[in-house]
C-alpha cells in the first residue's frame, strides 16, 4: 500500500500543475484558483481544529487581517501590479499570525464549548474594527489593490493559480509534518483527552496556541492572495462570516483531522459553490442551498468521506483476508470521537 | 450628566430586550449542552412574523405574540426533533454547525420573501414618545421592558415552581443522573428548545419595534447574544440577565460620552477583559472533566 503512495502523489501534483495549461479558459481557471485557495485554507484550519478537536469559527478574522495587511503594504510602499506583491504574501501571513497570538491566548483560556463562541465573537470584533479604524482600513469605503495591468485576460489567472498551489503545498507539507511528529501526537492527545494529555506531560496550552498561530498564518496568506486577486477590499466581504462555515464544512465532508480530507472536501464543495453562485446569483437561493447541503452532510455523513470509506474498506478487508497492519496515513487519525461518552475511561 | 442618565435608562430598557433573547440561548445551552447559533436568525424570523401579521392582518405587535410565540415554539420543537436529536456523538460541536446551517436557511428564506430592504415597524407606541424633562423615550421601550419582565418572570415561575421546572433544572445539573432518576430528558430537551425559540420570537418583536432590521441583522444580533451569554457564564440565566443589562448600559453610555462608532467595540473589549480575568464568565461554573 505504502509503495504506491509517492506515484499517486506525483501524478496528482503533475495533474494540478498541468491543469491550467490543459484548460486555459479563464472561467475554469478561476474556479480552479478558488478551489486551491479554499483547499489551502481548509488544510490550515484542519491543522488547528482537526488535530486538537477545538472547533474555531473565527478564522475569517485572519483572512481579513491578511487581506488588509496586503492592501496596506501595497498602498504604503506604492507597489505596482505585477509579480512583486506576491512576495508580500508571507509577510501578510506573519501579520495575521502575530495578531492571532494574543487572540488565541485569550480564546484558549476557555474550553471547547465556550471556545467556539469566543472565536465567533472575536471575529465580529475584527470586522467591527475594519469598519471603525478608518485611518488604517478606509472604513466602509474600502481599499483597492494594484492591478497587474500588463497581464492579458487569458494569462491573468495563471500566476494566481500557481501561487495558490504553492501555498496549498506548503500548508499540506506542514500539516503532514505535524501529523507525523511528536508535536502532532501531542495535539491528537489533546483532542482525545486533554486532561490526561496534560497529566502525561503534554504542554497543552503551548501546543494549542502554536497550532492556532500556524493555522492563522496560512489563512492570512490565503486572505492576502484572495485580496490581490479580487483587487478590492470591503470590511463586510474581507471579514466574511460564511468563510468559517465553508471551510469547516469542507473539513467535515472530507474527514476532520485527516491529512487529505480537507482538500477532498474543497475539491467537491468549491466548484459546487461556484456553480450555485453563478446559477442562482440571487442571494437567498444560494444561502438556502448551501445551508441544506450542510445539514445533509452533517446528518448523513458526520465522520466525513475518508474515514467512512476507510472503515468500509477495513471491514471488507477483515472479512476477506487477515488485516495487514493499519495504513499509516490519514486513516488511523480518526480515533473515536473525543466527546463519545464512555470512551474516555 | 443628564445625557449619561438618559443613556443609562435607554441602556437598561434595551438591555431587557437582549436579556429576553439571551435567556433562550443560555437556557438551551444549560439543558442540552448545545449552542444555538441560529438564535439570531430565529429572533429576526420572529420580528418578521410580527411584522407580517401587522401588515397583512392588522394585528397589534404585542397581541401578535399570542400567535407568533406558540408558532415559534412548535418550530423549535420541530427543529430539535429533526436536526438536533439525530446527532449522537460530538453533540456540542456538530450542533453549532447545524444551527449555523439552519440560520443560513432562515436568512435565505427571509431575503427571498421579504427582500433585504430595511424594515421599520409602526404602531402608536413606536411613533410617540414619553417626555421626561428634556428626554424623550418611545413608549415601546417601556412596553418592551414590561414584556421582558413578564416573560422572564413567567420563565422563573416555570423553572422554580413547577414539576417540569424541577425536571428541567435536574437535566441542567446532570443529564445522565436526571435520566437515571426517571426524567425524560429527551422530552425536556425538545420543550426547552421550543421555549428558547419562543423567547426568541418575543425578543424579535421587541427588537424589531425599537430598530430597523433586515435579514442581515442576525449577524450583529448573534454576536451580541453570544458575548452576553459568555459574559454571564454559559448556562446561567441570572448571568445572562445581568450581562445583558450591563452590556447595553455600558454601550449606550459609551456612545454618549465617547462616540457611537466605538460603542460596539467597548462591548467586545469587556468580553476580552472578563475572559482574561474569569474564563468561566461572571456566573459560570468551571467546566469539570466530562465523563
Amino acid at each position: 500500500m505504502r509503495k504506491f503512495k509517492p506515484y499517486g502523489l506525483i501524478a496528482l501534483l503533475l495533474a494540478s500543475i498541468a491543469f491550467p495549461i490543459a484548460f486555459p479558459s479563464p472561467a475554469i481557471t478561476t474556479i480552479a484558483f478558488f478551489t486551491l485557495l479554499y483547499a489551502a485554507a481548509a488544510t490550515a484550519w484542519n491543522i488547528f481544529a482537526g488535530y486538537t478537536g477545538y472547533i474555531a469559527l473565527g478564522h475569517a478574522a485572519y483572512v481579513g487581517i491578511g487581506s488588509y495587511a496586503m492592501a496596506i503594504f501595497c498602498k504604503d510602499w506604492n507597489l505596482q501590479g505585477g509579480y512583486l506583491p506576491f512576495v508580500l504574501i508571507p509577510l501578510a501571513g506573519i501579520v495575521a499570525a502575530l495578531v492571532s497570538i494574543p487572540m488565541g491566548w485569550i480564546a484558549l483560556r476557555t474550553r471547547k464549548h465556550t471556545f467556539v463562541v469566543v472565536t465567533i465573537a472575536m471575529f465580529f470584533v475584527f470586522q467591527l474594527m475594519a469598519f471603525n479604524l478608518r485611518g488604517l482600513t478606509n472604513g466602509s469605503v474600502g481599499m483597492t489593490l494594484p492591478i497587474p495591468t500588463d497581464w492579458s485576460g487569458a494569462f491573468f489567472n495563471f500566476p494566481f493559480y500557481y501561487v495558490a498551489l504553492a501555498i496549498l503545498l506548503v500548508a499540506l507539507g506542514h500539516s503532514w509534518w505535524i501529523r507525523h511528529s511528536k508535536y502532532g501526537l501531542g495535539l491528537l492527545a489533546i483532542r482525545d483527552d486533554e486532561e490526561r494529555a496534560r497529566g502525561l506531560g503534554v504542554k497543552t496550552g503551548q501546543f494549542k496556541l502554536t497550532a492556532f498561530v500556524i493555522s492563522a498564518f496560512y489563512v492570512g496568506m490565503v486572505g492576502a492572495l484572495h485580496a490581490y486577486f479580487i483587487e478590492s477590499l470591503y470590511p463586510a466581504f474581507a471579514f466574511d462570516p460564511l468563510f468559517d462555515l465553508v471551510i469547516a464544512l469542507m473539513c467535515f465532508l472530507g474527514g476532520l483531522g485527516t491529512l487529505s480530507g480537507p482538500i477532498l472536501g474543497a475539491i467537491i464543495l468549491e466548484p459546487t459553490q461556484q456553480y450555485f453562485t453563478m446559477r442562482f446569483s440571487q442571494n437567498g437561493y444560494y444561502l438556502i442551498i448551501y445551508g441544506a447541503m450542510f445539514l445533509a452532510i452533517i446528518l448523513f455523513l458526520p465522520d466525513g468521506i475518508l474515514p467512512t470509506l476507510s472503515r468500509w474498506l477495513a471491514k471488507r478487508q477483515s472479512s476477506g483476508t487477515v488485516r495487514d497492519g493499519e495504513d499509516s496515513d490519514s486513516v488511523q487519525v480518526q480515533a473515536p470521537s473525543p466527546n463519545a461518552e464512555g470512551v474516555t475511561r | 450628566m443628564t445625557l449619561i442618565l438618559d443613556a443609562f435608562i435607554t441602556g437598561l430598557l434595551s438591555g431587557a430586550i437582549y436579556a429576553l433573547m439571551a435567556s433562550g440561548l443560555t437556557l438551551i445551552f444549560g439543558v442540552m449542552d448545545i449552542i444555538n447559533v441560529g438564535q439570531g436568525a430565529l429572533v429576526i424570523l420572529g420580528a418578521y412574523l410580527s411584522f407580517f401579521l401587522q401588515q397583512h392582518f392588522h394585528i397589534d405587535l404585542f397581541v401578535g405574540l399570542l400567535i407568533t410565540m406558540p408558532t415559534m415554539f412548535l418550530l423549535g420543537v420541530g427543529l430539535e426533533l429533526a436536526f438536533i436529536r439525530p446527532i449522537k456523538r460530538n453533540r456540542t460541536t456538530l450542533s453549532i454547525l447545524i444551527t449555523f446551517a439552519i440560520s443560513l436557511i432562515i436568512e435565505g428564506l427571509l431575503s427571498l420573501v421579504f427582500t433585504t430592504n430595511l424594515v421599520q415597524m409602526h404602531a402608536w407606541y413606536v411613533d410617540t414618545s414619553l417626555r421626561i424633562g428634556n428626554f424623550y423615550l418611545a413608549w415601546v421601550y417601556i412596553f418592551d421592558f414590561a414584556l421582558s419582565a413578564v416573560l422572564l418572570g413567567a420563565l422563573y415561575i416555570v423553572l422554580y415552581r413547577t414539576k417540569f421546572g424541577y425536571a428541567l433544572r435536574a437535566s441542567m445539573q446532570n443529564r445522565t443522573a436526571a435520566e437515571l432518576v426517571g426524567i425524560n430528558v429527551e422530552r425536556i430537551s425538545a420543550i426547552t428548545f421550543g421555549i428558547g425559540v419562543a423567547l426568541a420570537a418575543a425578543g424579535g418583536m421587541a427588537y424589531g419595534a425599537t430598530t430597523t432590521f433586515n435579514p442581515n441583522s442576525l449577524y450583529d444580533l448573534i454576536s451580541r447574544l453570544l458575548v452576553i451569554i459568555i459574559l454571564g457564564g454559559m448556562g446561567s440565566l441570572r448571568g445572562a440577565l445581568i450581562a445583558a443589562l450591563g452590556m447595553l448600559v455600558i454601550e449606550d453610555i459609551t456612545s454618549v460620552v465617547w462616540s457611537p462608532i466605538w460603542a460596539n467595540t467597548v462591548f467586545f473589549m469587556l468580553l476580552v477583559v472578563v475572559l482574561v480575568l474569569r474564563p468561566q464568565g461572571l456566573f459560570g461554573q468551571l467546566e469539570g472533566r466530562k465523563q
